[in-house]
């Protein structure tokens, strides 16, 4: 049973959520699909059944307030829904789900692209350790279950998240071993003007460090967790000071720790753009491959429009417009009149991206810090890849993320690739003196998200399989 | 001691204790909080072997992206950090040996 409705959205973060509302509102049928059971996203993600109450943060109003406004309008709402593949049709899009441990299709008129972002984490000896998280998948673990990575962790990584992700842990009855970041305090210093857009934000960053020198949690400016010790669960984090390319210089110190938060800045996620057709650039600024896009959205592919950190890392508060502005660009597509709508929203556009794009400066990791990926470092979680067997697939003459690939299988194993290719892509530019801008992701191929061969399957029983009569002797 | 993060752990109220078996071991945990923080919690860290080299791996990502939490359930493996603690649940891990 296939259904038909005006506009698919892709994600119900604040980009998605937004524009399903906003094209909804201009009387278009909207399926908002997402594969968290509530909307919200990452950023707001919804607490589990589990918590009957807890103390108000900003994430949390902003997600309850948003779910609000998505139960009181005539969107759609999909949940625990995840896209595997989309096609183009001739009148709109055919979008395949995997729901409920079934395959199933949708058809749209248009579709709204907002997937949001992954992380990056710099692999280091000792990352793939029980007890080490990504900094944002730490995030995820706060805010669904109110949970802590262990007793005593180290958090480490670039840009605001590091001193987020401590606040969290203290606020949440935990301790904060050290914070390490690769930022030094001048970074911080350039982001201010551009900080000013957004006071509020710029005082809740400087209570979260201030909190922490109260406390007395050492922070280590300019530094990088190096190496992660321990057999079977993390025992201590070694962390060295790097330059201004954040290149590791100096002897390595230690920290106990039974936990570590790890993170090296977002990456778009731009596989199901890339599979609807759109062409990737590369714009270090938005946080390095995006799919190309022109005003309020719009794509070079008829009917297909994208918004959020998805198409390019400007944040959530950036996102929450850039979705408000695709969804009417999407109605436009579709007969409504919204330019002038638009127009008006453009402005407040630019001051949102302007702060959001600052905390990219700072969470985009430099050069020096893949030099942090030692020969015995493991690259492609997956398939147990060191970094030394990737240099000598490329010294041999693997030249792009695809020819690693095919030959190796790194980004070919679970996770689809999604945790090496930034930092494979990283090493051939390097080894082969070639801009990042010339190594470009591995084509994207579905399946999306990993899909059950019994999903694929559906329920049979082999006495149902047509089996033909033998041939007579 | 001033403090400008406030601990609040105090103030969060819990769905009641339920417990499930993770390769055999009771793990106490709240109906509807998701599997990888109440293995998390309870200190199981290490969920599978990775197929390859056969070291020690568990969760990663928290968002269904890395495959690195999935354990086996009913005969299926699922990412444990999307998957709901339901009281009685046996989850056995992907280790080589238990």
């Amino acid at each position: 049973m296939t259904e038909h409705v005006d506009i698919a959205v892709i994600g119900a973060g604040p980009a998605g959520a937004n524009a399903a509302l906003a094209a909804s509102r201009h009387g278009l049928s909207v399926t908002l699909l997402d594969e968290q059971s509530k909307p919200g996203g990452q950023v707001w993600r919804a607490r589990s059944a589990a918590i009957l109450d807890a103390p108000s943060t900003p994430e949390s109003a902003a997600g309850g307030a948003l779910r609000q406004r998505l139960q009181n309008s005539a969107v759609a709402r999909l949940g625990d829904t995840r896209v595997w593949q989309i096609e183009r049709t001739e009148d709109g899009w055919v979008l395949h789900l995997l729901r409920q441990g079934r395959v199933e299709q949708r058809r749209a008129r248009a579709l709204v692209i907002a997937t949001g972002a992954r992380e990056f984490v710099q692999p280091v000896p000792g990352w793939t350790t029980p007890g080490v998280l990504g900094l944002a998948g730490a995030t995820a673990l706060f805010k669904q279950d109110l949970t802590l990575p262990g007793q005593r962790t180290v958090v480490s990584g670039t840009g605001p998240l590091v001193f987020f992700v401590a606040a969290e842990i203290r606020r949440l009855g935990g301790e904060v071993a050290g914070v390490i970041t690769p930022n030094g305090r001048g970074d911080w210093l350039r982001a201010l003007p551009a900080m000013l857009s957004r006071p509020d934000l710029l005082l809740r960053g400087a209570r979260w460090v201030a909190d922490l020198m109260l406390a007395g949690v050492p922070i280590h400016w300019r530094h990088a967790v190096s190496t992660v010790a321990g057999d079977g669960r993390v025992a201590a984090v070694g962390f060295r000071p790097l330059d201004a390319d954040w290149s590791p210089v100096g002897a390595e110190r230690g920290i106990a720790a039974d936990s570590l938060c790890l993170g090296n800045g977002l990456i778009p996620a731009v596989e199901a753009a890339e599979l609807a057709g759109v062409a990737l650039e590369h714009r270090p600024e938005l946080g390095g491959w995006l799919p190309r896009r022109g005003a309020d959205g719009e794509t070079e592919v008829p009917g297909l429009f994208l918004c959020g950190d998805g198409a390019g890392i400007r944040g959530a508060a950036a996102a929450e417009i850039d979705g408000r502005l695709t969804g009417l660009r999407a109605a436009q597509h579709l007969g409504a009149e919204t330019a002038s709508e638009r127009a008006a929203l453009r402005p407040r556009y630019a001051r949102a991206a302007r702060f959001g794009m600052a905390m990219t400066a700072l969470s985009m990791p430099r050069k020096g810090l893949a030099e942090l990926t030692t020969p015995d470092t493991i690259v492609c979680r997956c398939e147990s890849l060191t970094g030394g067997v990737i240099a000598a697939e490329i010294a041999a003459g693997a030249g792009s993320t695809n020819a690693v690939k095919s030959g190796l299988r790194a980004g070919m194993g679970a996770c689809g690739g999604k945790f090496c290719q930034t930092a494979v892509a990283r090493m051939i530019a390097a080894a082969e003196d070639r801009a990042e801008a010339e190594v470009p992701p591995p084509t994207a191929r579905p399946p999306l998200r990993p899909v059950p061969v019994s999903a694929l399957a559906g329920e049979f029983d082999y006495s149902d399989l047509p089996i033909p009569k033998p041939a007579p002797l | 001691m001033i403090r400008l993060v406030r601990d609040q752990s105090a103030q969060i109220k819990r769905a009641s204790e339920v417990r499930f078996t993770f390769d055999g071991a009771q793990v106490p945990a709240h109906s509807g909080e998701s599997l990888l923080a109440a293995l998390i919690r309870s200190g199981h860290l290490h969920l599978r072997d990775a197929p390859e080299d056969g070291a020690a791996r568990g969760g990663f990502c928290c968002m269904g992206l890395c495959q690195e939490c999935v354990v086996r359930i009913e005969g299926q493996v699922v990412e444990s950090c999307r998957a709901m603690v339901t009281s009685g649940l046996a989850v056995t891990s992907l280790k080589a040996r238990t």
